[in-house]
């Protein structure tokens, strides 16, 4: 065995996977990084990691990596490279185009959670100077927009109200729709060890996750309901803490408003609500859900965690609401090792939200119908802005598929796999006159796509994170893009080319202007990042080092709201022909639609999505261990392999959805969240049945990078 | 009525088989015999024991072949009559009359599972006193007697159920060490298939006087008969409210469950021990903290031997001065020896500390069983140091036998005549600790294989003073840097060997420099 | 706990968790320093600047106290403890550094040295090589003995191997699993001299309940689990029916 070589140069910066936001230090041997060490420093992860970050970054330099940019006039033809500024000129001018043709809102933008704050920031004022419309979406639009919906009409601040850290105080962790173990696996190392240091644990999943049962961590109970009943089930668990009198009065009437609270009372204490009633309609023991209400409310340091299990629902807003009027009633908030916190998904869900890549909001969520809000943005670039909010993701869709709306220009973002009712998108993508797609690989969408911006990898540019706990950490250049710009530079590109001149120097110049605009964001600068290693906002005058746990004196209005949370089941129901529901989540080695993690070493661990099904089920359809299954909705079908587990209940199956060729969004409906149009993945009925291995398939697998010389 | 022993034992020689041919002989003969199986005396050359109770006290047969059990009714046995098994009264056999037994006075006599019989012949008396008294007191009355652990550390008793006494905790645990593994020893086994009530009870006073609610007793795989005994045992008492919620009618609740070691000799270590019981690999635990304060599951736990519980009940029946007054020196009581290797007489002696090795060997033993002479003599199992002939004064005292790198151990004595190969026996004891090292600290996990490794080549003559030196070396480091007594004393026999016994190792005869050992 | 992780520093290994305690002051080789009570005396010493060898001991894991060469000497305590296990006391005089402790650690490293591939001993960049480097051991004179040299290394998982012949066996992955983890895929199996690292039941690492975290790569302080990464050209193994 030869030694080792020993890395020659070391940057130290933030994995861009999932929502925990870990440091790491990557070294470079000759330039090249060999390795990813994780950062004992980093207060998200303390030194540990999992196995996306720690060692599946060698895609930044996979073959498939697209190198130049390239554009063609129909997405028939093919790709012929270009250099920056023809790509440029040719991308501007075709948005300028269909602009004069077909009117101003006829084009729009998609920012990603995988660019940085000051990418994310960029996009939106993309739209806003050189589209001169408020079409600008992003995609936490289809994980956690119900979560800013949900956490802002309740508390005030839709953002996680604690640290990762302030679960080692945790008595009682509450984990509902999320699984941390395979998902946000550093977060979820730390809380199985607060659970081995004696935490209780409740888990609200449909699915037997890891989370639930793992050595030494066990929880005491696990509500593994029927899908689509979280709001039924939390709002049982709040019927058992009014009717049992397990609420903290005191709280209340010093942080909320008594009269809603009684109002709230009145209808989650509905016998409607009641475990005995609701127990049949989800599944459940009607005893679990009073013995998990019970720990919840004893404490005395509760915990909530939550994930897209809870957002990704036709009542998500709902859901998110229910926690939050859940932890005011028991006083769970505001200090240590209590709260309500969302689990993000990718590296920079909470940056995506805070910056502004809304159709109606600016950076640090303020309105753009605010006139005095849009003076500021106004007197800051030196125009006047549209004041009627633009389109959502979804309704771009739709306005594009009715033919009114021709252009998109989309950062990072793979919405032909990851958007639901995946048919219809494709439709809408095809009928579009110009899309333009900056990413690091042709994606599906890139399929539909005129000019392509290849991308850098968070490996290649400098800017900053938010994480889930709504810290600010650096990301360092630790390579020179393949593509020979980062990613804020294309864009800064794109802007001028739309006649707007503007120019930076650097991210921690845009940073100063977020920090200019966005009150949350008011004392932060790259000089105190590097200061400090990382800061989470709110960071101002009064909280000049960030702020770790939120509500701690009072909630941002003030006193926090109780909202109504009446449960409205989903349209989406199982029937004679659709008997089973369909639900969705993630494994530890795949991130997401798999762009990055499909083109690494993790394919060892998982090379394809497959569908669990409960033996019961399986048994009935003649189903057996590795046999070919179509899944089909009232929407579309594939096919896929089956894998008879005990994790799932009978009736329920669920896959995950890393793999393009699963296609398991050619299944899910166009139902959405009522309140932000958040797609409802987590339910879909569906019936699967044991079909031929498909006589043509794709390569699962794709060689992992070799070598460069 | 006979008594036949049912003793892990006698069962190893036949004493099934004799009372098996005593009870078939009977019915043959239309008699009307009753066989009570009881515990061991302890007297192993004479297994199978038979004992007749007369007027004039017990008389005994031995050892008992079963196709001599029709001479024996032929010779009026049931009576009491001559044979030439007949032992005469057993009471009065020299190696019996001789000791001083606090611990083992039921050895032999009583049926191990009728707490009836226990109690008739002092049982219980102990725990009855001690829950009268205050528990504070009963740790004061422990701490008098000058009761030191029987394990091998001789921790003094006293001062460890006060450290636990004095531990806040939401439980403690009482943990009775029945792992016994030393070579040649068998007390505790005799304690638990002998006179388990004897173990239950003391280890429920512990618990009294240390505020511990649960027990555990963990006996090694190789006793089934003590672990089904101590069950058994365990159920009675619970029946009859001696353990369980609310130890008769008091406030004091408490009771304890079996575990079952995997053959591993390092978990007779107390903190390896703890970790097997927890259900992990038995490693050893760094210290402190102390078990006292930290131990089962977290929490304080007394640990203790068997012996060492077996020896309370009487210390707590008769006082603690009473017990303190056998002994010697700052090790008072009684400590049960267990005589074995080559020696006529092999058994259990009790015996007051201050007995010489001489007497044991000579007086309790006969010499050895080959009628050769008697070379060396290893005290304290496998660790403990080799001793020559010319050590044979020594008394059984923890200090006097720390001067000589000896320990009294657990009190096992194993005895070798001039035949034996002392290299072989240094070679042995490296070879025993690499096999049954915890692997946990790099000295012993490494070291021990080393040593066997230089002790071969020694003996093989591959450059004996240069590998000589390196043994030497070894073996400091093994004692000064290894994390617990395996590897720390593993030494002890090696060097014992290199010093009294160079010659078998093909060394020079001279004795090595004073330091070494 | 919570402070144990919050004062985890990337250029210091103190090599047992910070604490969260009052002030102890102690003196390490004369120089006084304070810590927080409940910190081990080898945190205490690296703290003083006199910083103990170490092979099992990381501040990201709690003290094991099994590598035997982080020994000291306490004024008016027999023997010779591990400053890893050991926690500070008000007045505590702590030596490091005599000629006794340098014979005991000489001794420790030999063994180490016993069962290690001779021709890794220079060159390498790792924890051990270090130590080798502080204590100046870099032989030993026990001559060819029984080792693991010739154990086969597991090279099933896609980004790093286990090359059992290097392994010091002093459980530092093991623990991480367990402490940072919180997976429990690793054991040592057997024994003494036989006690070895497994991943599960003995499996290739690919194929056992490993979620290929990493924790036991970074803890390993003999590069006996290393990143693939870091080998010319890509690890390629050396088995030809697998290369």
């Amino acid at each position: 065995m030869p030694i080792p070589r020993k890395p020659d140069g070391s940057v130290t910066t933030t994995c861009a996977y999932c929502g925990v936001g870990c440091g790491f230090r990557a070294e470079t041997l000759e330039g090249r990084v060999v390795r990813m060490i994780p950062w004992k420093e980093g207060k998200a992860n303390h030194g540990h990691s999992c196995v996306k970050g720690r060692f599946a970054f060698d895609y930044y330099l996979h073959p498939d990596r697209v190198r130049a940019p390239m554009i063609r006039a129909s997405i028939h033809d093919p790709w012929r490279e270009v250099s920056w500024d023809e790509a440029i000129t040719h991308a501007a001018a075709e948005l300028q185009r269909i602009q004069a043709a077909h009117g101003r809102g006829s084009v729009g933008a998609v920012s990603s959670s995988r660019c940085t704050n000051e990418e994310i920031f960029l996009m939106q004022k993309f739209a806003r100077v050189a589209l001169r419309n408020n079409n600008i979406d992003n995609c936490s639009r289809i994980c956690h927009s119900p979560t800013q919906f949900g956490l802002s009409a309740t508390l005030g601040a839709g953002a996680a109200s604690q640290h990762f850290d302030s679960i080692l105080q945790a008595d009682v962790i509450l984990v509902v729709g999320a699984n941390p173990t395979e998902g946000h696996p550093v977060f979820g190392s730390m809380m199985k060890r607060r659970i081995r240091e004696g935490a209780r644990l409740i888990v609200i999943d449909p699915r037997r996750t890891e989370t639930v049962d793992s050595p030494h961590c066990r929880a005491d109970v696990h509500l593994a309901l029927r899908p689509g009943t979280n709001v039924l089930v939390l709002d049982s668990i709040a019927h058992v803490v009014v009717c049992e009198k397990l609420y903290h009065e005191a709280f209340i009437r010093e942080r909320c408003h008594w009269h809603e609270f009684e109002q709230w009372m009145a209808l989650v204490g509905d016998a409607r609500y009641s475990p005995e009633a609701v127990g049949p309609e989800a599944g459940l023991d009607p005893e679990d859900i009073r013995r998990a209400a019970r720990l919840y409310a004893a404490g005395p340091r509760s915990t909530i965690y939550y994930g897209l299990g809870v957002t990704e629902h036709s009542q998500g807003s709902t859901g998110v609401m229910c926690l939050g009027n859940l932890a005011l009633a028991c006083g769970m908030l505001g200090r240590e090792g209590v709260g309500v916190n969302p689990l993000r998904g990718q590296g920079n869900v909470q940056g995506g939200s805070c910056l502004g890549s809304w159709p109606h909001m600016f950076s640090g969520y303020r309105f753009v119908t605010d006139d005095a809000v849009r003076a500021s943005f106004e007197h800051d670039w030196g125009l006047s802005l549209d004041p009627e909010p633009g389109l959502r993701l979804p309704n771009m869709f739709d306005a594009a598929l009715a033919g009114s709306f021709k252009g998109m220009y989309i950062q990072g973002e793979d919405p032909v796999q990851s958007d639901p009712n995946q048919n219809h998108i494709m439709a809408a993508m095809a009928n579009m006159e110009c899309v333009i797609v900056q990413d690091l690989f042709l994606t599906e969408t890139a399929k539909f796509a005129h000019v392509f911006l290849p991308g850098s990898s968070s490996l290649e540019k400098n800017g900053t994170f938010t994480n889930a706990e709504r810290r600010v950490s650096m990301v360092r250049k630790v390579a020179q893009p393949l593509a020979g710009l980062e990613d804020w530079q294309i864009t800064v590109r794109m802007i001028n080319a739309m006649g707007y001149p503007l120019h930076y120097d650097h991210p921690s110049q845009v940073l100063d202007e977020i920090a200019r605009l966005s009150p949350a964001y008011q004392g932060m600068s790259f000089a105190l990042i590097e200061r400090l290693g990382s800061v989470q906002w709110p960071c101002n005058p009064e909280a000049p080092q960030g702020t770790e746990v939120l509500h701690t004196k009072a909630f941002p209005r003030g006193r926090a709201n109780f909202m109504l949370t009446g449960y409205v089941a989903t349209t989406e129901r199982a029937d004679e022909r659709y008997p089973l529901l369909l639900t969705t989540g993630r494994i530890l080695s795949q991130y997401n639609v798999g762009t990055q993690t499909r083109r690494t070493g993790n394919v060892a661990w998982c090379g394809e999505d497959l569908l669990e099904i409960h033996q019961a089920d399986a048994h009935t359809r003649g189903i057996g261990e590795g046999d070919w299954v179509s899944v089909s909705s009232r929407y579309g079908a594939t096919r896929l392999r089956a894998r008879i587990s005990e994790r799932v209940s009978p009736g329920v199956v669920y896959t995950t959805f890393h793999f393009a060729q699963t296609k398991a969004n050619a299944i899910t409906s166009d139902l959405s969240d009522w309140a932000t149009n958040c797609p409802e993945y987590k339910v879909t009925a569906v019936e699967v049945a044991r079909v031929q291995a498909p006589v043509v398939t794709e390569p699962a697998v794709r060689e992992p990078a070799e070598a460069p010389a | 009525m006979v008594c036949v022993p049912r003793d892990s034992t006698a069962l190893s020689v036949g004493a099934d088989a004799v009372a098996a041919a005593i009870a078939a002989e009977a019915v043959r003969r239309g008699l009307p015999v009753e066989i009570k199986r009881t515990s061991s005396r302890g007297l192993f050359w004479l297994e199978p024991l038979v004992e007749v109770p007369t007027a004039a006290g017990a008389v005994g047969y031995g050892p008992v072949e079963p196709e001599e059990v029709p001479g024996l009714f032929e010779a009026g046995f049931l009576q009491g009559g001559r044979h030439s098994r007949s032992l005469g009264p057993v009471a009065q056999i020299p190696f019996l009359a001789r000791q001083e037994r606090l611990i083992f006075g039921r050895a032999g006599v009583t049926d191990p599972q009728s707490l009836a019989e226990y109690q008739a012949h002092g049982g219980l008396a102990g725990l009855r006193r001690a829950l009268s008294m205050a528990p504070a007191a009963v740790v004061d009355e422990v701490h008098a007697s000058g009761l030191r652990g029987r394990g091998g550390a001789a921790f003094p008793t006293g001062i460890k159920w006060r450290t636990v006494a004095g531990a806040q905790a939401p439980c403690k645990y009482v943990a009775v060490n029945a792992d016994e593994g030393d070579s040649g020893t068998y007390s505790d086994r005799m304690v638990m298939e002998g006179d388990p009530f004897l173990l239950l009870e003391g280890m429920a006073i512990a618990a009294y006087a240390t505020g511990a609610s649960h027990g555990y007793i963990y006996v090694r795989s190789e006793y089934p008969h003590a672990v089904a005994a101590l069950e058994a045992a365990l159920a009675t008492l619970r029946a009859a409210g001696w353990y369980g919620a609310r130890v008769q009618g008091s406030d004091f609740s408490f009771d304890a469950e079996v575990r079952v070691g995997a053959g591993a000799y390092i978990c007779g270590e107390e903190t390896a021990m703890i970790e097997s019981i927890e259900g992990k690999r038995g490693m050893i635990r760094y210290k402190p903290p102390l078990p006292a304060l930290k131990g089962l599951f977290g929490m304080p736990t007394v640990v203790n031997n068997v012996v060492s519980l077996a020896s309370v009940p009487a210390i707590l029946d008769r006082g603690a001065q009473f017990y303190a007054d056998y002994g010697m020196g700052r090790s008072r009581g009684t400590l049960p020896i267990q005589l074995a290797g080559n020696v006529k007489r092999a058994g259990l002696v009790e015996k007051a500390f201050g007995v010489t090795l001489r007497e044991l060997i000579e007086d309790f033993g006969g010499g050895t069983r080959s009628g050769r002479p008697v070379r060396a003599v290893q005290v304290g199992g496998p660790l403990g140091a080799y001793f020559d002939a010319s050590l044979l004064d020594l008394p059984l005292d923890y200090e006097a036998l720390a001067q000589h790198k000896g320990m009294a151990g657990h009190g096992g004595i194993v005895v070798f005549d001039d035949t034996v190969d002392m290299a072989e026996q240094a070679r042995y004891a490296m070879a025993f600790c690499a096999i049954e090292s915890c692997g946990k600290c790099t000295p012993c996990r490494v070291g021990s294989t080393r040593g066997r490794e230089l002790i071969e080549r020694i003996v093989r003559g591959e450059r004996p003073r240069e590998n000589h030196a390196q043994l030497l070396k070894l073996c400091d480091v093994m004692e000064n840097a290894s994390l617990c007594a395996l590897g720390g004393m593993a030494p002890w026999p090696v060097l014992s060997a290199l010093k009294y016994f160079p010659e078998d190792f093909g060394l020079p005869s001279e004795r090595q420099p004073a330091h070494v050992v | 706990m919570w402070s144990e992780l919050r004062a985890l520093r990337e250029d210091v290994d103190y090599g047992t968790p910070p604490r969260d305690g009052e002030a102890v002051t102690l003196t390490v080789d004369g120089v006084p320093v304070t810590v927080a009570a409940g910190s081990s005396v080898m945190l205490a010493a690296a703290a003083a600047g006199r910083p103990v060898v170490k092979l099992c001991a990381t501040d990201m894991l709690e003290a094991f106290g099994s590598c035997r060469v982080c020994l000291v000497e306490i004024e008016g305590r027999r023997g010779f403890p591990a400053s890893c296990t050991t926690p500070v006391e008000p007045g505590m005089a702590v030596r490091t550094d005599t000629p006794r402790l340098a014979e005991l650690r000489a001794g420790v490293m030999e063994l180490y040295l016993s069962d290690f591939p001779a021709e890794d001993v220079l060159g390498g960049w790792s924890e051990l090589h270090e130590v080798i480097a502080t204590t100046g051991v870099s032989s030993h004179r026990y001559g060819p003995g029984e080792n693991h040299l010739a154990a086969p290394v597991d090279d099933s998982n896609p980004y790093f191997l286990f090359d059992p012949a290097k392994c010091i066996v002093c459980s530092r992955c093991v623990r991480a699993c367990e402490e940072v983890q919180g997976t429990f895929a690793l054991t040592i199996q057997g024994r003494g001299f036989e006690s070895k690292v497994v991943a599960s039941q003995g499996e290739p690492f690919l194929d056992s309940e490993c979620v290929s975290c990493g924790a036991c790569v970074q803890a390993c302080p003999t590069q006996s689990l290393v990143e693939k990464s870091l080998f010319e050209g890509g690890y390629r193994s050396a088995d030809p029916a697998q290369a």
